[in-house]
């Protein structure tokens, strides 16, 4: 499809690229910071660890979510009417959000990891204020309630264009005898997203005001298996969502290289149907260890681990390597980018389906091996798949400097994310400030290839901020 | 089980990693689109079979042995464990081995996550040690020793420091 996009539509895009570009940068130091300090490298106190981690985790996922926002947003908005203002709202909140967030956890001192798992906000030890707990609670849902309006937009343009979000994810075409051309793969995910995130961010944003009362009205609470899946359940439709945005950065990019359009066939139509499914009822497999939990919803939670990864591995994964095949493609920053992603996001499901499974939750659960195979498909997946939009934003195929960053960043990655997952094997904990000396070497390892990982980064976000403000002009 | 996931996990990684680099190497040759993509759509097939052939009897069988206690064993050594910012109240810390143990866990404050390692620091078993609930681990040790309990589930500043120990002697020994 032919680029139409506005100016300033096109500024907007530039704006959450670069404040992602930029953060991301900043977080990735924090990580590094923390593995260095786990290795012994680095002598920084616990409550300092614990407010670094309580960054990352929280900034990845609003960076992430970003990310995924303008990729969406930038190719969506060639198919449907999208709404400039609420785009730009949505980064204002962002931006809001997280000053209220830095402001909690540097001055305030909160620190309860990205996940607030309640009642723990409410309960900090002596470590953080209430009221610095509250000004990070209210940062998080400001994000989200940005998030939601984005959301909402995206849906109401959607609704005016197809008429039903079944009519969006191609359901006529699928399971009726509609010979009419489907929708095309970016406005099939893009319904996918809106109804599962729609679903998170209420449920997220439910826990978020939970939380608040709670510390402000202690005698107010809830049940805490009943919280945790509300925030499970968000944290874990957020930061999927994020990935299913960015993914139509391949389905639109990865084409105009290849020569191959990327279709809405019948096994991809299904496979973002099944998906639609999988993502909501998936999230039990996060509280396998919660004895206490309903065991059909535990099965349930192994299962459809398992089943998740089919429309992964067979339809995109599978459906890249098919594009790419004999092609005749020549590999610039963007085709390379995206393809790597591809590969990262499908590698990391492998280690997380493996702790998917009840057995082998019972001793990986909560050790490094869950940071292992989440990184995976964040900091292998979406990051390549932001970092590959933005220089083919930027109509930047790479210089030689780009490609030895891109070689950084590969070396850096694997071998950063299978430090995790070995000692994730080894019984690591994860969320741990000091370790063990037994343990060091890894993390020492880990630390070298974090480095060599940002070298790449930095790389990557240098050759794309020299020419944002071209890219702005044209 | 840990060598068992890291060995699946790094072999299929490993396979699918050379499909990719395959694929790389083969890229920069040009062929009809149809004729790729219809060669594609039967590997595609076969592999969906594949993989659900495979995975219906690794699901069956991974999910035989859950640890999820239905009911209390009459039989077994009870152990109450309770945890809190950042301390483990366990009773009695000194049991026997090779007789089941059901461990009651739960939590004074926020949630916090009961591990049992092994003397090598082999995580052995956990679950979660939650507020106003009971979670019922059931385990049997095979060998007398010293068993570190560590917090699993981050729980604030002190998460890391919170650890406890329990001795397993062997039978006839208490």
């Amino acid at each position: 499809m032919e680029q139409i996009i506005s100016k300033g539509a096109k500024q907007s895009v530039l704006a959450y690229l670069g404040t992602a570009c930029v953060v991301l940068l900043l977080l990735m130091i924090f990580g590094l910071t923390m593995r260095a300090a786990q290795a012994g490298g680095l002598a920084i106190p616990a409550e300092i660890f614990y407010q670094l981690m309580t960054a990352h985790g929280i900034g990845m996922v609003g960076i992430a979510g970003m990310c995924g926002a303008a990729i969406m947003w930038y190719f969506l908005g060639q198919y449907v009417k999208l709404s400039t203002p609420i785009f730009l709202l949505n980064i204002g909140l962002f931006l809001i959000g997280v000053v209220l967030i830095l402001g909690a956890i540097f001055i305030g001192g909160f620190a309860s990891a990205w996940t607030f798992l309640y009642p723990l906000p409410a309960m900090s030890g002596g470590a953080w204020t209430s009221g610095s707990a509250v000004i990070y609670l209210s940062g998080v849902l400001l994000i989200g309630v940005g998030f939601l309006l984005f959301h909402l937009d995206t849906g109401w343009a959607i609704l005016k264009q197809y008429g039903s979000l079944g009519k969006a994810l191609g359901w006529p075409q699928l399971f009726g005898n509609s010979t009419a051309d489907a929708p095309p793969p970016t406005v099939v995910a893009s319904t996918m997203v809106l109804i599962v995130n729609v679903l998170g961010l209420v449920s997220g944003a439910s826990i978020l005001v939970i939380s608040i009362v709670n510390i402000l009205v202690p005698e107010f609470g809830i049940d805490p298996l009943l919280g945790k899946n509300m925030i499970f359940f968000f944290g874990h439709v957020f930061i999927n969502a994020t990935i299913y945005m960015s993914v139509i950065a391949v389905y639109e990019i990865l084409p105009r290289y290849t020569g191959r359009p990327w279709k809405s066939s019948k096994p991809f139509l299904l496979a973002w149907t099944c998906s639609t499914l999988f993502v909501v009822i998936v999230y039990p497999h996060h509280l396998l260890m919660d004895i206490n939990m309903p065991t059909w919803m535990a099965v349930m939670g192994q299962v459809i681990s398992y089943l998740s990864g089919i429309p992964v591995l067979v339809v995109t994964a599978f459906g890249a390597l098919a594009y790419v095949h004999r092609s005749g493609l020549s590999w610039g920053m963007p085709a390379s980018l995206l393809f790597l992603a591809v590969f990262g996001w499908a590698a990391g499901v492998i280690p997380a389906i493996v702790d998917g499974t009840i057995s082998v939750n019972l001793v990986l659960h909560n050790t490094q091996w869950v940071p292992g195979h989440f990184h995976t498909y964040l900091l292998l997946g979406v990051v390549p798949m932001a970092m590959g939009f933005m220089y083919y934003i930027s109509n930047n195929e790479g210089s030689g400097l780009d490609r030895a960053g891109l070689w950084a960043f590969i070396v850096g990655g694997y071998g950063f994310i299978f430090t995790f997952l070995w000692a994730g094997k080894e019984g690591v904990p994860r969320r741990f400030a000091e370790h063990l000396p037994e343990w060091m070497a890894v993390d020492a390892m880990g630390a070298a290839f974090a480095a060599l990982t940002i070298l790449g980064v930095v790389i990557f976000a240098i050759s794309f901020l020299s020419r944002i403000g071209k890219i702005a002009k044209a | 089980m840990q060598d068992l996931a890291w060995a699946i996990s790094l072999w299929l990684m490993a396979l699918l990693a050379i499909t990719f680099i395959y694929v790389v190497m083969k890229s920069g040759d040009k062929a009809d689109a149809s004729a790729v993509q219809s060669g594609a759509g039967k590997i595609r097939a076969t592999l969906f079979w594949l993989i659900l052939i495979a995975g219906v009897p690794v699901t069956m069988v991974t999910l035989t042995d859950l640890p999820y206690a239905a009911q209390s064993d009459a039989t077994a050594q009870i152990v109450t464990a309770e945890g809190s910012q950042f301390n483990w109240d366990i009773s009695p810390t000194t049991i026997v081995a090779g007789k089941p143990v059901e461990f009651h866990v739960t939590a004074a404050d926020a949630t916090h996550g009961f591990a049992i390692f092994d003397d090598t620091m082999t995580l052995l078993t956990q679950t979660q040690a939650m507020p106003e609930y009971t979670n019922i681990l059931k385990y049997t040790f095979s060998k007398a020793g010293t068993y570190k309990v560590l917090c699993l589930e981050y729980c604030g500043s002190g998460h890391h420091v919170m650890s406890a120990e329990i001795t397993v002697v062997a039978a006839g020994g208490m």
